[in-house]
């Protein structure tokens, strides 16, 4: 299951409208081991393409030095299908190389880029195997552990 | 003039053969070939000769990397930060302490 914060939903479905009919693409970090999407990096669409999207090389590796730095891994990959449906495709799953991640897919066909419903999923693409999770949106995270009061949720602070 | 302090002849640096050992940055993707490290030693003077020797300590690696004796489309090399595909590829040139990155390109798409 995908745990993520409604603002972070919204500003995925924003950019995916927004680059429409490009394909929109991005990560969500969080802290190592956490599975917890802290921070969202919306990233270039190096392709600018509507059938395509690559982080652009020299980005990429700015965003995993980053990361690195700040102890946190890509815990949501997200992009847009803007002429078909939000499930990873074969060249989605042939490129899946972050195990440890959601694969988060929105839709922004059939007019979804102006009005209406965005298709929004999330899966985990594993050894060419795609498994579809439940997606659950909170307005804040709380310590699912029942230890709330011992766990407060940390700023993501940059840090640098 | 004869007096002159005769110029110190420059004894040759000892020529001890240079093993240009690099670091090698392993995304998490390809950490079961490295015993789950995320960064290994290797040597070499060229990124096709580091690939080599990389292979030689986590078999298999090498084919993760290349296709056909190319670097694969969608593994992006980093020497120093630079993209290798801007710096002559394989053929790029490798210096002692030099650290080398390869990360899987985020990639995918409709299509």
């Amino acid at each position: 299951m995908l745990t993520i914060l409604r603002e972070h939903v919204d500003a995925i479905i924003a950019h995916a409208r927004r680059d429409h009919p490009d394909e929109a693409c991005g990560v969500i970090t969080g802290p190592v081991g956490s599975d917890r999407p802290e921070r969202l990096v919306p990233m270039l669409n190096a392709a600018m393409s509507p059938t395509f999207y690559e982080f652009d090389s020299g980005d990429l590796l700015k965003l995993y030095r980053e990361m690195d730095d700040n102890d946190e891994e890509p815990v949501v990959i997200y992009h847009s299908h803007t002429a078909t449906e939000a499930y990873p495709s074969r060249t989605d799953v042939n490129l899946a190389s972050e195990p440890g991640a959601h694969y988060v897919l929105v839709s922004t066909r059939d007019g979804a880029h102006e009005s209406g419903e965005v298709e929004f999923r999330s899966y985990r693409i594993v050894d060419g195997e795609v498994t579809e999770e439940e997606v659950r949106i909170v307005d804040r995270y709380t310590d699912d552990s029942g230890d709330a009061a011992a766990d407060p949720v940390p700023e993501t602070e940059g840090e640098a | 003039m004869t007096a002159a302090t005769p110029l110190p002849i420059q004894s040759p640096k000892p020529k001890v053969k240079p093993d240009m050992a690099v670091e090698v940055r392993i995304p998490t993707i390809l950490r079961p070939h490295t015993g789950g490290e995320r960064a290994v030693q290797a040597d070499g003077a060229t990124l096709s000769a580091v690939i080599d020797d990389l292979e030689k300590n986590h078999e298999g690696i090498k084919e993760r990397l290349l296709e056909n004796g190319q670097l694969r489309r969608f593994v992006n090399v980093y020497v120093n930060d630079e993209d290798v595909r801007f710096t002559g590829g394989l053929d790029t040139e490798i210096s002692d302490g030099d650290t080398v990155v390869i990360l899987p390109a985020v990639a995918g798409g409709a299509a």
